[in-house]
């Protein structure tokens, strides 16, 4: 076991290092640095000085170990556009998509779960056919669309949620929330449902054919056939032996969503990471947008890593190494 | 006559199809006493499963009981709610699979599954049902059981799990067990150990025994009484020495000329020539009569039912004169 956890953080360590030399790439090749931070009045002398203090004249390799050690102490250059640090910048947005993330997905796995057991275990009733035929909808909508819809039923015509933005928020030390005041809570409803309903159908549409499949196993029979409550089959023994498969995916689905919320930031002009990267793009802001790229992929491997290690909490059969075998 | 434990009267189970329903088990009647063990044989396919299956009240659908009625001390039982049935299921009737790898549930130790089992039935605190469950395990051979207990069944052995579910299905002394198969998928080598716990946790417990197995040897061993099952219903029922030494029923006595000896490893029972018919086509009449070498007309025309024989009960047609009561035609 301890082999294998070591075997997986050096494999997100190779990961993150091939990430990490993409983003250099990007800040490296893409349009020219000393361009960019000196503008139009320069000399042929202030761009040497400049490459200097930049280290653009060290060796390739050595460039790339001082970019990766800055990197690890937060320091992800300064903003072309704001001329702050992009440290600084991600640090102001980040609470907004951690949020945001944070609701949508409490919102796909709650929702996702349940509704997928509800259709497993009432497979042939009329409200699991109905769910089930309207998640059709809910994945093959692109998430835009599904923002825009949400906003034309609850903000233009019902005028029950706000359209855009993150309502108040109030700030606890760095952090600024906005799960404290009603117009936040109100704010984050429509964003979290239009960010989290892709997944959500997924996780339902998993779980509900795991769910199917674990109750047809010998071991559900044999609990019938023992006499347990049907609550104890469907909810202890099916339920556990259903999450295991569907752990991976969820996590995968996590971390999507933390990507995906580029889409619906710009959609709720949600204040976001996502946002910031958008406008990003359009000023080709080089440290913000490969800044931005590394954070979502250290979360991406940050929760497969996770997920994987969950595997070991849950599944007794895979931490047997360590245990005896057999008598 | 005391009423007997189990009484299976008239049973037809039937799936239906696009055709019209398929009847896989066709009036299956017996009475099972108290501390009785029954054997059930036959081909793959004769129905033993299923009326095993209905017994507890764990037919698949679409399979469905169509009519008949099953009695456990003289109550009717088909017919139960499905709750009132999950009461019984465990507590008056248990049952082992086939399978031991797979009929214990991977995620739960050892101690989880028999205390959920045993306090699902039984009013006793966590700690009164844990020293139970050791009880129950060192009863079936479990080495240090107060160890093992809080194991998971990967750690165990195909024989040692096979233990393991004859101790959950008897946690709550069921007076019943249904054990189908219980030995098909284990080694050879310890098929009859499971065998003898099997048998000897029943005595025990006073539970009667409905063992289904391919295995006449076994039968012979440990049956009180065998059902030959043919084509979903039963063609021979009686004591097993006699049938053994004197099968009446041509299908009893293929079988019997097919028991392997202790020479051989073959187990599979069938040796007669062709084979059991499929569902959709029981030829009419005796669902035998094709590979019948005693067949007479009246074979293909009208269903033999059970005709009591000394001790005994046969479906066949040879019997009727000698038969003890009139049978209607
Ligand atoms: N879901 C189903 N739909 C249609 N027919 C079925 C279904 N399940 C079982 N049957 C049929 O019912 C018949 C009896 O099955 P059963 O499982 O009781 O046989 P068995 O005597 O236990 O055989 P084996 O020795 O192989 O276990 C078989 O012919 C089978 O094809
Ligand atoms: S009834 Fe006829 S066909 Fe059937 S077993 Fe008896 S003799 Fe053979
Ligand atoms: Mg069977």
């Amino acid at each position: 076991m301890l082999a294998y956890v070591i075997r997986r953080v050096f494999q997100s360590i190779f990961v993150l290092l091939m990430v990490g030399l993409v983003a250099f790439s990007m800040f490296r090749f893409v349009g020219d640095p000393v361009e960019n931070l000196l503008g139009q009045e320069r000399t042929q002398a202030d761009i040497e000085r400049v490459r200097d203090q930049l280290g653009l004249n060290d060796p390739f390799p050595v460039q790339y170990v001082k970019f990766l050690g800055n990197a690890l102490q937060g320091n992800l250059g300064v903003s072309y556009r704001q001329g702050r640090p992009v440290s600084e910048i991600i640090a102001e947005r980040a609470p907004a998509t951690l949020e945001l993330a944070g609701v949508s997905a409490l919102f796909a796995v709650v929702f996702g779960i349940g509704l997928g057991v509800f259709t497993a275990i009432r497979r042939d009733g009329f409200m699991a056919n109905f769910i089930m035929t309207t998640s059709l909808i809910g994945v093959s909508l692109p998430t835009f669309l599904i923002g825009i819809l949400l906003i034309y039923i609850f903000a233009v015509e019902l005028g029950w949620l706000p359209s855009f933005g993150r309502g108040e928020t109030v700030k606890i030390g760095g952090w600024s929330t906005g799960f404290l005041t009603e117009s936040g809570l109100k704010a984050i409803i429509l964003p979290a449902i239009t960010l989290g309903l892709y997944q959500m159908t997924l996780i339902m549409r998993l779980v509900r054919s795991e769910m199917l499949e674990v109750l047809r196993a010998d071991y559900i029979k044999f609990a019938r056939a023992r006499g347990l409550s049907t609550r104890a089959i469907n909810f202890g023994h099916a339920l556990k032996n259903t999450l295991v498969p569907v752990i991976t995916v969820t996590g995968l689905q996590i971390g999507s969503i933390i990507a995906f919320a580029i889409i619906t930031e710009t959609v709720f002009q949600w204040p976001g990471v996502g946002l910031l990267f958008i406008n990003a793009i359009q000023f080709v802001d080089i440290p913000v947008m490969a800044a931005y790229l590394m954070l979502i992929s250290v979360m991406f491997v940050l929760i497969n890593l996770i997920v994987d290690l969950l595997y070991f909490v849950i599944d007794p059969r895979l931490s047997a190494g360590a245990s005896t075998r057999g008598h | 006559m005391p009423t007997p434990l189990l009484s299976v009267r008239d049973l037809v189970i039937e799936f239906p199809t696009r055709h019209g329903p398929l009847t896989a088990v066709d009036g299956v009647s017996f009475d099972l006493a108290a501390g009785e063990v029954l054997g059930v044989v036959g081909e793959s396919g004769a129905g033993k499963s299923l009326t095993g299956s209905a017994i507890i009240g764990l037919l698949d659908p679409p399979g469905h009981i169509a009519s008949g009625e099953i009695y456990l001390k003289g109550k009717r039982i088909d017919n139960l709610r499905a709750e009132d049935m999950r009461a019984i299921r465990g507590r008056h009737i248990g049952m082992v699979f086939q399978d031991p790898l797979t009929s214990l549930n991977p995620l739960y130790t050892i101690a989880d599954q028999l205390i959920e089992t045993i306090r699902t039935h039984l009013r006793l605190s966590e700690r009164e049902a844990r020293q139970r469950a050791i009880g129950l395990l060192d009863d079936v051979g479990i080495p240090a059981a107060s160890r093992r207990i809080d194991d998971y069944p990967h750690q165990f052995s195909g024989g040692m799990r096979q233990r393991v579910v004859i101790a959950l299905a008897l946690a709550a002394e069921p007076e019943l067990v249904i054990a189908d198969e219980p030995t098909t998928a284990l080694d050879v080598s310890v098929q009859a150990q499971i065998i003898d716990v099997l048998k000897e946790q029943c005595t025990q417990h006073g539970a009667s025994v409905i063992l289904i197995t391919h295995d006449m040897g076994v039968i012979a061993e440990t049956a009180d009484r065998v059902a030959v099952m043919y084509s979903g219903r039963i063609a021979e029922i009686g004591p097993v020495r006699e049938i053994i030494q004197n099968a009446k029923h041509p299908y009893t006595s293929g079988l019997m000329g097919s028991i392997p000896t202790l020479a051989q490893e073959e187990d599979r029972l069938v040796q007669i020539p062709g084979s059991m018919p499929r569902l959709s086509d029981i030829p009419p009449g005796c669902p035998f009569n094709p590979r019948c070498e005693k067949v007479f007309d009246k074979c293909r025309v009208q269903r033999p039912s059970l005709i009591p024989v000394e001790n005994r009960q046969v479906a066949c047609w040879l019997y009727e004169d000698t038969g003890t009561s009139e049978v209607a035609t």
